[in-house]
């Protein structure tokens, strides 16, 4: 790509670009696809794919980089689309973002690029997200990375934990020339990507070939290694030789809402929830061996307003649920879901109960849940989180038959490597404090970002902290300055 | 993979297992376990550590043919591989304080409370072991605890062997013989920790049990492994798998653990079938047609 600033190749004028309509994401139908763990969004045909490129604005000042977490070059990307250069496109990306497939499927795109897009003044902003998604499997499909050449440093750095913050440190620092071994305390790389977030929205193989292009850069993995416990970050930096060490592990424990019955069978985290049908396949048992409770035909609720809590009731919709709700206690303005997937959970069927919260689950006497005593909510003043509070209805109770009931009501701090590395700062909620510029921690040569720092959030807040934190560990570990 | 470096039969249906692990060998403590899945379709099962050889890189566990996945398990050789061991997980036994330590160990328990009474021994401890086990062939690690106890007292369900009784009459006799007690170790079947912490709860003397619930990661990710404790919920993985056994709800700890009752007598029986099948096709093929029927 030339420094030189050069004209623009897109033959629409502003006005006319803002007349071609945003051009709609191919989709299975609701009714097919609720049966099914397949891929609800299809993505872009080629032609699909250049229409909707069309309509950048190409502005001089691009808020919607600016706005991405990762700094995606948006502009320039979405040119290279109009050119038909679809591969550079992909490269053009993937020097900002790492795992474009995975954020072009699950990044709320409203909240960062797209919501800043100068369109969505006028009209339906550009959909980023989309093109993004589009690129990256054009470039998986015609199998052809770039595997980039580059001096090796002969530095060495831990990275704990494969989610998206983790896998975006170690995609940076390996094209930097370090030496990058992964460990994931499961059996399966990807973090959240593979036990979290369900097939339907990210399938699994999208993760393997991302996985497979940053062993060909020459990332190592290692599986089953709990830091802080079957190794301690000590460890590894004074018997193992790692030069820094970046903390990524999430953000764990599942909460719960300390009501009556929740420790009834048929009441799950959601964690665990997704875990066994995303992770350990309990779906497919018995040609898998780990068991779910039966969704068949049961009436299924999710408590909470958030992607996990609408990945793990349309998986449950998915095998085959006859009533599927989502019990939230506030109103549709305060869910924290990514649209798009508020959209399609209304679409395939899903029972949104909002303003309604469980104060009790009651059970069949044998220890299984039967019901949620639930009460319905009125907003009152705001809160500390500047939401309108939910207030109980008095004499507004009622009993909502269930059979199951997942808990997605956020996490709190995982506790085990801050309890094994001695001077490593936590704040007072025991999440690992880390400067938000550098993602350095109070223990010299580490570095942490992504949920273990800021509490559950999003694919992308963790990828942008491990893209501040591989910027960081290169400077580190070039200078030697702390 | 993790290798299989030995494998024997210690008792009926129960398995020792060196298997090699040599990040696991050099951090294992008494009390903690590992999660292990045979194979890509297994489901991820914990089972507590028996001892470690940091030198060697090996630890070892000690199983009882149960459900699909341990007899599974237990039909594997030595050379044989385990495709994911993980661990050490869950909090070491706190072994600090001096005095006269009661461990009891129930059936294939006996295994995970011996390297909690080897520790003890080694703090200081007076070691009194009580094991107990069905029958004669059941009561396991007699000399290798007798090596580190002070004390051992073994009772069998049957009488074919020491004893006709059960751990906790040994307990009691203890008791009622005003011996000093400054903490008991109780390693078993739910309804044999349950008994010991009755009796020691009208005692006030400190009591542990060990929980074995189910579980996914044994990170603290999942949840699945909640028990009450003292009315609230814990993580058994993380917050565990130690508790104070007069905390303990056992109650939901039994219903919670039988959420999957079902499941696992099919995958039982399936395996059950699949084994006859490969052991003696036409007799298995005689009982698939005798179901038919």
């Amino acid at each position: 790509m030339s420094p030189v600033a050069k004209k623009s190749i897109n033959p629409l004028s502003p006005k006319e670009r803002i007349k071609v309509p945003r051009q709609p994401m191919p989709e299975q139908p609701a009714e097919e696809r609720n049966k099914s763990f397949t891929e609800v969004n299809l993505g872009y045909s080629p032609e699909l794919a250049r229409q909707e490129a069309l309509r950048c604005l190409e502005c001089a000042k691009p808020t919607c980089t600016d706005n991405c977490p990762v700094g995606v070059k948006v502009k320039e990307f979405v040119e290279l689309i109009v050119a038909g250069d679809f591969l550079s496109a992909a490269a053009k990306i993937r020097e900002n973002n790492v795992l474009p497939a995975v954020t072009g499927r699950v990044c709320p795109q409203e909240d960062h690029c797209e919501g800043k897009c100068l369109l969505s003044k006028k009209v339906k902003p550009l959909g980023i997200g989309y093109l993004e998604r589009f690129v990256a499997d054009y470039e998986q499909r015609m199998g052809t990375h770039v595997i980039p050449n580059v001096q090796p440093t002969g530095k060495k750095i831990a990275v704990v934990g494969s989610g998206p913050s983790g896998l975006t440190v170690a995609g940076d620092l390996i094209q930097k020339g370090h030496k990058v071994r992964v460990f994931e305390a499961l059996h399966e790389l990807g973090g959240v990507l593979v036990y979290g977030i369900p097939e339907f929205r990210l399938p699994k193989q999208i993760i393997r070939e991302q996985l497979d292009y940053m062993r060909e850069m020459g990332v190592e993995f290692e599986t089953d290694v709990v830091v802080g416990r079957t190794v301690t970050i000590d460890e590894l930096m004074h018997e193992e030789g790692y030069d820094a060490v970046y903390i990524g592990t999430g953000a764990g424990l599942p909460q719960f809402m300390g009501i009556p019955g929740e420790h009834l069978n048929g009441v799950y985290s959601a964690n665990e929830f997704l875990t066994r049908i995303n992770l350990m396949k309990a779906y497919k048992f018995p040609t898998y061996d780990e068991p779910m409770v039966e969704l068949h035909g049961k009436d299924v609720a999710v408590i909470g307003g958030g992607n996990t809590a609408l990945d793990a009731i349309r998986s449950a919709l998915r095998l085959g649920a006859r009533k599927a709700y989502v019990i939230y206690r506030r109103s549709d303005a305060e869910m924290p879901a990514r649209a798009e997937e508020v959209h399609h959970a209304r679409q395939e069927g899903i029972d949104f109960q909002m303003l309604t919260a469980p104060v009790e689950f009651l059970s069949d006497g044998k220890g299984w849940l039967t019901a949620a005593r639930c009460v319905r909510m009125e907003l009152g003043e705001p809160d500390s989180s500047g939401r309108r509070r939910p207030v109980p209805i008095k004499g507004s109770e009622f009993d909502l038959p269930l059979s199951v009931a997942v808990m997605a009501i956020g996490t709190t701090a995982n506790p085990i490597v801050q309890s094994t590395t001695p001077g490593l700062g936590t704040d007072k909620r025991g999440y690992i404090q880390a400067d938000p510029e550098t993602q350095r921690t109070t223990r010299p040569g580490v570095f942490a970002g992504g949920d273990i720092v800021t509490g559950a959030a999003t694919v992308i807040l963790a990828m942008g902290a491990g893209r501040r934190a591989a910027g960081s560990i290169h400077d580190y570990l070039s200078t030697g300055q702390w | 993979m993790f290798k299989i470096i030995d494998a024997e039969f210690i008792a009926p249906g129960i398995k020792r297992f060196v298997l090699e692990a040599p990040r696991i060998a050099r951090k294992q403590k008494p009390g903690q376990f590992v999660i292990l899945r045979i194979y890509e379709e297994g489901e991820r099962i914990p089972l507590t550590i028996e001892n470690s050889d940091p030198d060697k890189g090996t630890i070892s566990i000690v199983v009882q043919s149960a459900g699909k996945t341990t007899r599974l398990l237990n039909s594997l050789e030595t050379g044989d591989h385990i495709l994911d061991v993980v661990g050490p997980l869950g909090k070491p036994s706190e072994i600090e304080k001096f005095g006269t330590v009661v461990v009891i160990g129930g059936g294939v328990g006996t295994a995970m409370a011996y390297p909690s009474a080897a520790a003890f021994k080694r703090a200081g401890y007076r070691v009194i072991t009580i094991v107990g086990g069905r029958n004669k062939e059941l009561v396991i690690l007699e000399q290798e605890l007798r090596a580190v106890s002070d004390t051992v007292m073994i009772t069998t369900d049957d009488g074919s062997y020491a004893d006709k009784g059960f751990v906790t009459d040994k307990l009691r006799q203890l008791i009622e013989n005003g011996v000093r007690i400054d903490l008991v170790l109780a390693v078993g079947p739910i309804p044999m920790m349950r008994a010991v912490a009755e009796m020691t709860r009208k005692e006030n003397i400190r009591t542990v049990v060990s929980l074995n619930t189910i579980m996914i990661d044994g990170t603290g990710m999942c949840g699945g492994c909640r028990v009450l404790i003292d009315g609230k919920s814990e993580f058994a993985c993380v917050d565990g798998p130690e508790f104070d056994a007069h905390k303990v709800n056992f109650e939901v700890l039994v219903q919670r653990n039988s959420m999957y009752r079902e499941a696992e007598q099919r995958s039982l029986t399936d395996y059950e079938r699949s084994m006859a099948a490969k052991a003696a096709p036409q007799e298995a093929c005689a009982i698939a047609q005798g179901e038919k029927r």
